[in-house]
């Protein structure tokens, strides 16, 4: 069978170059609500929802996946959006930081960052509360050793971190135990 | 990034029939290696093949003959968190957890672990001379920062390392490698999957091109009782390794009966050396038959400018994980060391 595949591609020497700049259209739930986009296939999941969707909620730190501040919830599951492309996604339901809040409402986990001092300028804190999220989500963390190594890829160079554990600790005790 | 044309694929055949014997047409599993290179123009592609609908391998199935088949795409997350893996095969599930992040994990597929490219900083960057990425212009680590390279089975050529925590476990288990290519299937034992860099540092592997790996087959021992993952890395977590370790025993009558250990962070390709394996065969469980082995495994280190700790602490790593796998249930998050 894959023969036949193969020389029926070699005979039509496709030419992939040709096709570069086709655009794909993906439809994704992100927060809720359907959206539909038209994109070349390598515009990251990241540059999807910031710059096409207007979503800036969602952090770019470092593009190459070394420090978590894209972290998103895509089907439930924690990823970084840097290095997923959108056109990969279809069908997904997404959810950003943006689509936590109720009504004004902050989630727990945004309440718990306040009260534990646990950011100070903020910018990794989208990835962390939705990988906190996830994390929950998992349900393979239970001491606060075990917390620490698996929020690990959520980097913040303010140093907040004890905050951000402890916040992390507070809410999985609250909701989770 | 260059510009690439997209395509899915929801059968093997259909995805042999895309590929191609040269570089140009890649499959993407998890993107998380192959979406970095292209961003850093470290790879170009003409097309991507994305793989993911290929629900044939996304399974983790028993074997007839004993053992068990972990799918090519399922992630490194499914696999490590999988009952059958976390109780019949901890070894290999507590190597997947000492690796990346969670978010990484559960991105990252099992096929795309294996062929994940090297993390030396001149490969990364299109101005270095560097004979993996551009062959024949030279090697900026030979005489350049070469603290996390090989002590190895280095070449002239190239001293970088292969970064995988995955592959030591499988490297420690005798896993094999189940491949399809336009020519039919291939089965390749995971001990003859990774290269040295000899004369040829642009192979990694000896995947073809036009290959895909569908699945891994993991052999009934899986070392359940006495086994150990320690990874020693600059930073605790989210860090590669500089240097890791994978033992694994079984033990009857307080003599050691089989006994595994391959090393990660130094070599081009998992490190084992079966003469130390050997060694231990009928003896009892100490320390100095264990210091004796990781003499021998690491017999014949070679070491740079900045990477002479290596050995040391290679020694000492075997030594302290051998230790360590006597007593598994010592073991800490992330591989850290426990005692
Ligand atoms: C910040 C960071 C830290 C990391 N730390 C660690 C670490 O500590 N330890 C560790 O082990 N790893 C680490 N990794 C690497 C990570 O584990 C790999 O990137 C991942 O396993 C690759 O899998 P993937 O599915 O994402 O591969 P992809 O990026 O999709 O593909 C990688 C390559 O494999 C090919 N490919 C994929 N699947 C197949 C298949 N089935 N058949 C044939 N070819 C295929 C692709 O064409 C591509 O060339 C880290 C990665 C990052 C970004
Ligand atoms: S060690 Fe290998 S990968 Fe690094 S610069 Fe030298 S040739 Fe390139
Ligand atoms: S922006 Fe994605 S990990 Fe840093
Ligand atoms: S609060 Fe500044 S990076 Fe975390």
């Amino acid at each position: 069978m894959s023969l036949f595949y193969r020389h029926f591609f070699l005979l039509a020497t496709f030419n992939w170059k040709r096709m570069m700049n086709e655009k794909h259209t993906v439809s994704l739930r992100v927060n809720g609500k359907e959206q539909q986009l038209t994109l070349l296939p390598w515009v990251s999941l990241l540059d999807a929802l910031r710059e096409h969707l207007h979503l800036t909620g969602t952090k770019k730190g470092c593009d190459h996946g070394q420090c978590g501040a894209c972290t998103v919830l895509v089907d439930g599951r924690r990823v970084l959006s840097c290095l997923t492309l959108a056109v990969m996604k279809e069908g997904a339901t997404i959810t950003t930081i943006e689509g936590l809040t109720t009504d004004d409402e902050l989630h727990p986990l945004q309440q718990a960052f306040i009260k534990h001092d646990a950011f100070q300028c903020g910018y990794c804190t989208p990835g962390q509360i939705c990988s906190a999220l996830g994390m929950f989500a998992e349900g393979k963390a239970c001491t606060r050793e075990e917390v620490q190594e698996l929020m690990s890829g959520n980097l913040c160079r303010c140093g907040a971190n004890r905050g951000i554990i402890d916040a992390i600790m507070e809410v999985k005790k609250e909701l989770y135990e | 990034m260059n510009n690439f044309a997209f395509r899915r694929t929801t059968t093997v055949a259909d995805t042999i029939a895309l590929m191609e014997p040269t570089a140009a047409n890649r499959v993407i599993a998890g993107g998380t290696n192959l979406i970095d290179l292209l961003k850093y123009v470290v790879t170009e592609a003409d097309l991507l093949v994305d793989i993911n609908g290929i629900e044939s391998m996304r399974t983790v199935d028993q074997l007839d003959q004993g053992g068990v088949r972990i799918g090519a795409l399922l992630t490194n997350a499914q696999t490590a968190y999988h009952p059958i893996i976390e109780t019949e095969y901890p070894l290999l599930s507590k190597a997947i957890l000492a690796g990346a992040s969670a978010q990484i994990r559960n991105m990252a597929t099992n096929g795309g672990n294996l062929l994940q490219r090297t993390r030396c900083y001149y490969f990364y960057d299109p101005n270095a001379p560097c004979n993996k990425r551009t062959p024949g212009s030279g090697c900026s680590a030979v005489n350049g920062y070469n603290r996390i390279h090989a002590i190895l089975g280095h070449s002239e050529q190239c001293i970088a390392v292969f970064p995988s925590d995955m592959c030591v476990a499988l490297a420690a288990l005798d896993a094999t490698v189940n491949v399809v290519g336009p020519h039919g299937n291939r089965i390749i034992p995971f001990q003859d999957f990774h290269r040295l860099p000899g004369d040829t540092p642009h192979l990694d592997n000896n995947l073809q091109y036009d290959e895909l790996i569908t699945g891994i087959d993991l052999p009934k021992q899986g070392f359940g009782d006495y086994y150990s993952y320690l990874k020693l890395r600059d930073r605790s977590s989210y860090s590669f390794a500089l240097v890791a370790v994978a033992s694994a025993f079984t033990i009857e009558d307080g003599l050691i009966r089989d006994a595994r250990i391959a090393l990660g962070g130094v070599s081009h390709k998992p490190w084992r050396i079966s003469e130390a394996e050997q060694f231990l065969i009928d003896k009892i469980p100490d320390r100095k038959y264990f210091e004796t082995a990781a003499q021998m495994v690491t017999d014949g280190a070679v070491a740079f400018t900045h990477n002479k700790f290596k050995i040391d602490l290679a020694q000492r790593a075997i030594v302290r994980n051998c230790l360590m796998a006597l007593n598994p249930k010592t073991q800490r998050p992330g591989a850290k060391p426990s005692l």
